[in-house]
């Protein structure tokens, strides 16, 4: 019981991350293309200024309550995928730096370097974070110790022994990109007016066609990959509801978006990051890390967890911290809202 | 040492001495901005309005720089450490899911507010910004301290069966007696850092006689503020820390002080190398009898030197662990007296004419740097040969399956990345100091 709250707190805490920072990677990702003048990046630069980083604590905080609540998992996870999660964390410099410093010299060899290192670092972070999320759903081969370590690649399968990227990963890492540029092009459109919306919007157009067929491939994709999913769906059909959800708030986006309303539309692409991730979360219950080669070595909320008192004792100050960090959350973004102001 | 535990062990140290970097600076201005905010809303005055802002913009660089740099520590607990965060987890997940929680949200979504919100959201929410910045950075200092502290001092803990550690009360965890000493010794050798470098960029102005109004707010504040951070230093945070260390870890106390002998009426070594080979201490400077009087408030207490100890639970670096010492507190003695007689100048009035004065402030800026990272070289080194003191040691802590090859990758990867960034703050703190509080630079308006 106390385990299945941790398990439902920690996905929606990263499920928060995906929604909020989602929109600055797909921003990120849009963003040379968009916003063509100086005077329209600054405008696109201004309109996460000042939020992108308290977007970026809810992926800290979900890495600290994984490890507070499961720490065996935490152990396993992030040393088994060691060198993506390195290279994640020198992507997430480079872009912390692209929005940070940009604006600190007045010469255009400056800005076009952090242009280009925020496009890059944001799109490489968007198809990472994409086959991070494939590499849960297919599996890693656990150890008896619970331990593994994961190659980049091996033959890009989805064997017993597979890499981090193979093509389901690789197909996972493509279709969030997409959707967060989707979501992001929302985003800014917006938060914008006159001709950078228009492009915006555009963008969002285009990148809205493809996750239409990408997400239905990824779904297609998910139970022949994994059937530990298909088996708690069967078992437990009500869970249907998250990704039923997310073809409806898909739906809804793309005609939100023809009918150019960019507030609905953006809406409805956080909807669709939502379910997607609950659907994963629903789909992969009670496992955190499945194990490719032997289930029984399979880390689950019972076998990784951090013990009752201090779940319990986190009972005491998860609701305060929670409630306070939507209020500075819902303060800092409100302090913010509407078009950007250049 | 297997070459991937040395990795790890290096790369570890290496991004930690690196991040700390910002953080000091940042948490000790936070204090001063806080300040210099309350002083610009009592008064209306703009040019405190000025300072704050000016003092802000250093402030978001140094933090942009801490924030990158601290977010790869959380997530190297997991990748290289994986052994002890699934050890350990059950106790210190507590302190940094609430750090997560409880601190950087609140840093983050005000800093944002502090710095581009003074047009949309008025004064008064200027001001309570900064109020929050000052919490959320200092609550961040708890947080991440009571995990060290812990780490020293292991308290509130059970075993469960399969070996692996849970904590057994979150308030015992949390008022662990060790914080006591070390979050304030640390908390004021932040606003150290940060008074000097004030201090030291008022000299720099009057020196080279721009912005006077400015650099004399910045002298006063750095030299008031500055003196009285390095007089706690000493006492009683410093003492207060160093009793704490002979009285829970002798051997770190031993080693630190370069006492490699049992003795009563122990001096005190001011300088000299220590020779492991002969275990003697060549070309010393010693006070007499002072050891023993600083820790045990007795001329004859008897000391413990290493000797008393197996082999096995000594440091494994005593020079290094030695230098650290001395080099913090040998360095904390200049800054106690630099600092008190700028202070003498400034009440006598004659500081802003005294040039050889200002010269030395400036000088003195990177000081507090160096004895802050020597400082926490003496913790951490001293802490050796254990992880978790007593309960795990460091060679049983790191990742079972992140081979050398990966391990040493990394590492040349983050000091190559780390050098860049090192270049990059350098030179965008010195644009920002060329451009002066009240230039029109670039940098002041959102992205």
């Amino acid at each position: 019981m106390m385990e299945t709250f941790w398990y439902c707190a920690v996905t929606l805490l990263l499920a928060v991350y995906a929604v909020l920072d989602g929109f600055d990677f797909g921003l990120g990702i849009v963003y040379r293309f968009v916003a063509r003048t100086e005077a329209d990046r600054r405008t696109t630069l201004a309109s996460i200024g000042p939020i992108w980083n308290g977007n970026e604590v809810w992926l800290i905080s979900a890495g600290g309550l994984l490890f507070f609540a499961f720490p065996k998992a935490y152990a396993a996870g992030f040393s088994g995928f060691y060198l993506a999660l390195i290279i994640v964390l020198w992507l997430l410099i480079a872009r912390g730096l692209a929005l940070e410093l940009r604006s600190h010299l007045d010469h255009t060899l400056w800005r076009q370097f952090w242009d280009v290192a925020f496009t890059g670092a944001s799109t490489l972070l968007a198809l990472v974070f994409g086959a991070a999320l494939g590499n849960l759903i297919r599996g890693v081969p656990l150890n008896h110790d619970g331990y593994f370590f994961a190659a980049l690649w091996t033959d890009f399968m989805t064997g017993p022994d597979p890499g981090i990227l193979d093509w389901f990963t690789i197909l996972m890492g493509v279709t969030s990109a997409t959707i967060l540029a989707f979501h992001g092009a929302n985003y800014l459109a917006m938060k914008t007016e006159g001709q950078l919306r228009g492009q915006a919007r555009r963008a969002a157009w285009l990148s809205g066609s493809v996750v239409a067929v990408l997400v239905g491939l990824a779904l297609i994709a998910v139970p022949f990959v994994q059937s530990s999913f298909r088996l708690n769906y069967a078992a437990h059909p009500i869970g249907y509801t998250f990704p039923f959800l997310g073809m409806a708030a898909l739906v809804t986006a793309l005609e939100l978006r023809r009918r150019s309303c960019d507030a609905g539309a953006f809406y409805a692409t956080s909807l669709l990051i939502l379910t997607m991730l609950a659907s994963t979360a629903w789909g992969s219950y009670p496992n955190i890390l499945i194990a490719t080669n032997d289930p029984a070595n399979s880390l689950t909320v019972t076998n990784a967890t951090a013990g009752t008192y201090g779940m319990q004792a986190g009972l005491w100050w998860f609701p305060i911290g929670f409630s306070l960090i939507v209020a500075y959350q819902v303060c800092a973004h409100r302090a913010f809202r509407g078009k950007v102001r250049p | 040492m297997p070459s991937a535990m040395l990795y790890d062990r290096l790369q570890f140290a290496f991004t930690a001495t690196f991040h700390y970097l910002f953080p000091q600076l940042t948490m000790g201005l936070a204090l001063l901005l806080l300040y210099f905010w309350s002083r610009a809303l009592a008064s209306g005055d703009d040019h405190y309005h000025q300072v704050a802002r000016f003092w802000t913009k250093i402030f978001a660089l140094s933090f942009a720089f801490g924030v990158v740099t601290g977010i790869p520590l959380e997530f190297e607990f997991g990748t290289n450490w994986a052994k002890f965060s699934n050890f350990a987890g059950g106790v210190i997940g507590q302190t940094l899911a609430m750090e997560g929680m409880f601190a950087f949200f609140l840093e983050s979504s005000f800093l944002g507010i502090l710095l581009f919100g003074e047009k949309r959201c008025g004064q008064l929410m200027q001001w309570f910004a900064a109020l929050m910045l000052f919490l959320g950075s200092w609550l961040s200092g708890y947080f991440i301290l009571a995990t060290n502290a812990w780490m020293q001092h292991p308290v509130a803990y059970t075993v469960a069966p399969d070996g692996r550690l849970f904590v057994d009360s979150l308030f015992g965890l949390l008022t662990n007696p060790w914080l006591f000493w070390q979050f304030t010794h640390n908390m004021t050798a932040a606003v150290l850092t940060a008074s000097s470098l004030m201090a030291a960029l008022g000299a720099f102005y009057l020196l080279s006689g721009q912005h006077a109004a400015h650099a004399r707010t910045y002298l006063r504040t750095g030299v008031v503020v500055g003196t009285i951070a390095a007089a706690l230093m000493g006492f009683p945070t410093g003492h207060g820390s160093a009793r704490q260390v002979f009285e829970h870890q002798p051997i770190k106390g031993a080693a630190f002080e370069g006492l490699f002998k049992t003795e009563r009426g122990v001096g005190l070594l001011l300088i000299g190398q220590p020779n492991i080979e002969t275990m003697t201490i060549d070309n010393p400077l010693i006070i007499p009898d002072a050891l023993s009087v600083v820790v045990y408030d007795e001329l004859y207490a008897e000391v413990k030197g290493l000797d008393a100890f197996p082999r096995e639970n000594w440091p494994d670096n005593l020079p290094l662990l030695y230098y650290s010492y001395h080099v913090m507190v040998g360095l904390g003695t200049i800054l106690v007296s630099v600092m008190g007689l700028a202070l003498l100048w400034l009440w006598r009035g004659r500081l802003f004419t005294a040039n050889w004065l200002l010269w030395l402030l400036m000088l003195s800026a990177p000081l507090p740097y160096i004895a802050t990272t020597a400082g926490w070289m003496t913790a951490e080194i001293g802490r050796q040969p254990w992880l978790i003191y007593g309960l795990l040691r460091t060679s049983d802590g790191a990742s079972p399956l992140v081979h050398s090859g990966n391990a040493l990758f990394t590492l040349l990867g983050f000091l190559g990345i780390y050098l860049v960034l090192g270049l990059l703050f350098l030179f965008l703190i010195a644009e920002t100091i060329r451009h002066g509080p009240s230039g029109h630079s670039v940098s002041s308006g959102p992205a």
